[in-house]
């Protein structure tokens, strides 16, 4: 089955994991800015970051057919320095017309500080005067639930955005209802030690339905695993569920969010081996 | 598409599938905290108030557990955070 990686740092990754993707069946990925292991020291350390980004992560992607697509921000770690996040936030739309951005994100909550939240209101304020998609990350662990609701709260503050154009990251059992029922996405992240299993993704989908929600790995430098969305695929099919219903989740989801954003470019595999026969 | 029920899977299927790996998740459990208290105990402490907050949920009858023992071991959510961080009523 072809499927979409909706949420994974390539950057952290080796070109091998681009090969054992594709293999797995991924066709394209999105790729959120976030923290690289250490907080960077310059506003020119963001840039050069964000280059890598809509420059040259596309490039390695193709080298194994993947598709690539970005989000633009600084992260919730980093946003503690708040001086140097605006100098981030200021820089950002350099990069917004750059092809494969679908908007800004991962902004989130880290460990739900005051400077975290002036910083994801002022990257909600540029996400709404440049009409760009919202990617959010939610915190982990202890600090999830209450992340969560902070973020919602500024999130249904805010009258400009459409919270059909906002996906909302890293949910679990005590925080996908709120997020659905507001009318956002939602993501499930697959991580080997903390956030969600393949078994209570499978879950979820069985309680709350597939609409709006997606998988992801997110894998990064960390333990993480860049093929756990076959995982998930894996797990689904063990239940029993029909192709059809894991293929809205984990490739048709993922084309009708990134869809709404205007640089938002696909071409679907069955095209591609269309070309080349 | 409407919420879809576990692919039409009955009670004993789903026991028959899961009885092993959930006999050894509390196996795990039983031997961590045995292990614990090899080491001294952990008496009086937020952690294991908190874990014996998750042990006293799987034994109730009621559905959402999953989520019942993620908010036992969550920090809560302040009504009034707004105002305290961004000086702002809500
Ligand atoms: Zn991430």
């Amino acid at each position: 089955m072809y499927y979409i990686d909706p949420h994974i740092h390539m950057v952290s990754r080796v070109t091998d994991d681009y090969e054992n993707l594709a293999r797995m069946g991924c066709v394209a990925v999105s790729e959120p800015a976030f923290w690289a292991g250490f907080d960077r020291g310059s506003v020119d350390g963001f840039r050069d970051y964000f280059r890598q980004l809509t420059q040259f992560e596309q490039k390695r992607a193709g080298w194994s057919n993947i598709q690539h697509w970005t989000w633009l921000c600084i992260n919730a770690k980093e946003a503690e320095d708040v001086q140097l996040s605006r100098d981030v936030i200021a820089m950002i739309p350099e990069f917004l017309d750059q092809p494969g951005v679908l908007g800004i994100g991962e902004i989130g909550l880290n460990k739900n500080t005051r400077n975290e939240a002036i910083v994801f209101l002022e990257h909600l304020d540029l996400a709404a005067k440049t009409d760009e998609l919202i990617l959010i990350h939610t915190p982990h662990l202890e600090d999830k639930y209450k992340g969560t609701r902070m973020i919602l709260d500024m999130l249904c503050d805010d009258q400009r955005l459409d919270h059909h154009r906002v996906l909302v990251d890293h949910v679990e059992e005590h925080t996908i209802g709120r997020v659905l029922e507001a009318g956002f996405w939602a993501g499930m992240t697959l991580y080997p030690t903390s956030k969600c299993t393949p078994e209570r993704a499978c879950d979820m989908v069985e309680m709350y339905g597939p609409e709006r929600l997606m998988v992801n790995s997110a894998g990064d430098w960390g333990p993480s695993r860049p093929i756990a969305v076959p995982d998930f695929i894996m797990a689904m099919r063990k239940r029993g569920h029909a192709e059809s219903l894991i293929r809205k989740i984990v490739y048709e989801n993922p084309l009708e969010f990134f869809g709404q954003s205007r640089n938002f470019v696909f071409t679907p595999p069955e095209i591609n081996e269309a070309a080349e026969a | 598409m409407s919420t879809p029920n576990a692919a039409e899977v009955n009670a004993a299927e789903v026991l028959e599938q899961e009885f092993l790996l959930i006999r050894a998740k509390i196996l795990e459990v039983a031997a961590k905290l045995d292990r614990l208290d090899r080491a001294g105990g952990a008496a009086g402490s937020v952690q294991l108030r908190q874990i014996q907050a998750g042990l006293d949920i799987l034994q109730e009858s009621e559905a959402n557990r999953a989520e019942r023992v993620q908010l036992a071991f969550s920090l809560d959510y302040e009504d009034g955070w707004r105002e305290k961080y961004l000086g702002k009523e809500t």
